[in-house]
């Protein structure tokens, strides 16, 4: 494909996906497609550090955190998710440098990475189930309802504003992924993963680099959160944080090929369809067996497909396109 | 103000014991993920969920079945130790020259098949033996004797775990293997084969584990989230690989744990123990007991 005809591909496509809500209105599936551009945001955000081989589980901590701030100050400190978004986003961004640094500054890679950050998603966890005397525990949590000014609340009754809120941030995720991948940072970054001190050695600063995308990540993750939280308007410890949130995440970006942008959007649609077919085929009979199929296609998937669906398929249409080092 | 100091004391002392008695537990787990880590260089996230697995066949097997609980412990033992075997024949074996991250998402996928496997199987029913142990009182404190009964069993099954690693042959192979795996299978030794008998005996442990936790906790599927991730953090602590150092470590997580929980709840003595956990991490990125290299 050409570059010019992979814009108007883009182009055509975005002004479908704008122009849906208007022609079909069906609330059930506008919901699901609401929940797939929403987690879709989630993923990518997620992929934007676990394609360059920093492979954290403390994201489920950044969208707990995201969810839960937001909600809190509009509930108890009357303050609009306008102010709160940003806020609940500086938190998790200040999270995020204050393991970050030391981890990158002191070469923390690898298990023990996936470890450290493990322990951060842990933490927020039990954080919010601890202070359960604001934060509702485990029960979960409710926005109170706003009585006047919907706007100024961020609560919308009808789907397809909140579709077209979802399509925009996803958008979003979506260009600032390009963005990165087209910046030098992506040459330094995949410089890291491959072997660090000669990427430290070649006059890449590893450690800003690395907490860079970390804090875009974070940022993005933690916006993620905060409109899941806005749109659902009921969020548990379990469903916004905690260590099943990240394994989740990492889990669809792998299923949808973690190196193309698209891939992770493509890991929530798999993901969320199959949980919705299991649901709606087998009614309560099904709990549980969304995830067992989950888990056998991760396993299946890291032996045979480590790219990905969307990443392979790509492969093998274009077999003659130079493959990135780092895939 | 001296009665409250005493009754505090009491209270503090009797925390401090508990920790000691969980540690003996988390110890073994942790001895179970480092012989795996240091032989194979794998971290299996998955472990815990073969803990609850274990959980349930004792479940199952003295409950349903009626068989005597210390004839079940061994069953137990044996079927966790297979599946750990099947574990590494099935999905780490494939994976043994991929990049050390595929294997790990690789267990955590079988975390999710396990957990929900037993939600699919069990249901997501709280079930407990149905066997109580009767509290230990001693002076004013009070110790549940199935945490003493735990703590002795784990520190039997570590002391058999090291006779195993230093006396027998299999087991210096098997030390041998972590120091140089390269070597190894030049000198003729079968890797294959000792890599399924250290999962194995990892999944062994596991078992263990699982035919102490039952007499204190109740089994449900997703039991393996409440102490999987301590175990890892405990092995981190005390450096991946590194026995000492996850056995201290062990105790050090259990005491503070222990003690959080006595001041407050006892989710603040987990938030503790993690934030204990990342500092040091900074401070000692390979663990407790690093050798400077």
């Amino acid at each position: 494909m050409t570059g010019q005809g992979r814009y108007a591909a883009w182009i055509v496509g975005l002004a479908a996906l704008v122009a849906l809500p208007f022609v079909y209105r069906d609330p059930y599936h506008l919901h699901i497609l609401v929940l797939i551009l929403i987690w879709s945001f989630a993923y990518t955000s997620w992929s934007m550090m676990g394609r360059f081989g920093l492979v954290s589980l403390g994201h489920g901590g950044f969208m707990g955190i995201g969810a839960y701030v937001t909600a809190l100050l509009w509930n108890h400190v009357g303050l609009s998710p306008w102010i709160g978004i940003p806020i609940s986003m500086v938190t998790a961004g200040v999270l995020a440098l204050i393991v970050g640094y030391p981890c990158f500054r002191f070469r923390i890679t690898g298990h023990y990475f996936v470890l450290v950050t493990l322990a951060l998603s842990g933490i927020v966890l039990q954080v919010i189930t601890a202070t359960r005397d604001w934060t509702g525990g485990s029960l979960g949590y409710t926005p109170n309802r706003a009585a006047t000014n919907r706007w100024l609340a961020l609560q919308f009754d009808d789907k397809t504003t909140w579709y077209l809120i979802a399509l925009g941030t996803w958008l979003f995720g979506i260009v600032v992924w390009h963005w990165v991948d087209r910046s030098m940072s992506r040459y330094a970054l995949e410089a890291i993963s491959e072997d660090e001190d000669a990427a430290a050695a070649a006059g890449v600063d590893v450690t800003a680099e690395k907490l860079k995308i970390t804090l875009i990540s974070a940022l993005m993750t933690a916006l993620a959160g905060a409109i899941y939280c806005q749109y659902q308007m009921f969020i548990t410890p379990d469903t916004v944080s905690g260590i099943s949130v990240s394994l989740q995440m990492v889990f669809a970006a792998i299923v949808g090929g973690l190196y193309v942008s698209l891939g992770p959007t493509i890991g929530a649609i798999i993901t969320i369809l199959l949980a919705e077919t299991l649901r709606i085929g087998f009614g309560t009979k099904a709990v549980g067996w969304d995830n067992l199929v989950y888990g056998l296609l991760l396993v299946l998937f890291i032996i045979f497909l480590p790219k990905g669906i969307l990443g392979s398929v790509l492969d093998r249409l274009k077999p003659q396109r130079k493959v990135s080092p780092s895939s | 103000m001296q009665g409250f100091l005493d009754i505090f004391d009491i209270y503090l002392l009797e925390a401090v014991i508990n920790g000691i008695l969980l540690g003996g537990v988390l110890a073994l787990l942790a001895l179970g993920l480092n012989l795996i880590f240091g032989v194979i260089d794998v971290t299996w996230i998955c472990y815990a969920e073969l803990v609850m697995i274990g959980m349930y066949a004792m479940y199952f097997l003295v409950q349903y079945y009626g068989i005597s609980y210390f004839i079940a412990a061994p069953l137990t033992i044996l079927l966790v130790a297979a599946l750990g075997g099947l574990l590494h024949f099935l999905v780490i074996a494939p994976l043994l020259t991929a990049p050390p991250i595929n294997q790990l998402l690789a267990t955590g996928g079988v975390l999710f098949v396990l957990q929900s496997f037993a939600t699919v199987a069990f249901g997501i029913d709280f079930r407990n033996l149905g066997i109580r142990l009767p509290v230990l009182a001693f002076g004013e404190m009070n110790f549940s004797y199935a945490r003493l009964l735990s703590f002795l069993a784990a520190l039997v099954g570590m002391v058999a775990v090291y006779l195993f690693m230093t006396r027998t042959f299999t087991g210096i192979a098997i030390r041998a293997i972590s120091q140089d795996r390269q070597i190894m299978a030049l000198m003729g030794v079968d890797t294959k084969k000792l890599y399924i008998i250290t999962s194995a005996l990892g999944g062994a442990l596991a078992g263990l584990a699982a035919c102490l936790l039952v007499l204190q906790y109740d089994v449900h599927p997703f039991v393996g989230l409440s102490f999987g991730p301590i175990t890892f953090l405990i092995c981190v602590l005390g450096g991946l690989g590194n026995f000492i150092g996850g056995f201290v470590a062990a105790f050090v997580f259990a005491e503070i744990i222990s003690l959080g929980g006595l001041f407050s709840d006892l989710e603040w003595g987990y938030v503790l123990a993690f934030g204990f956990f990342i500092l040091m991490m900074f401070i000692r990125p390979a663990g407790l007991f690093a050798r400077r290299s």
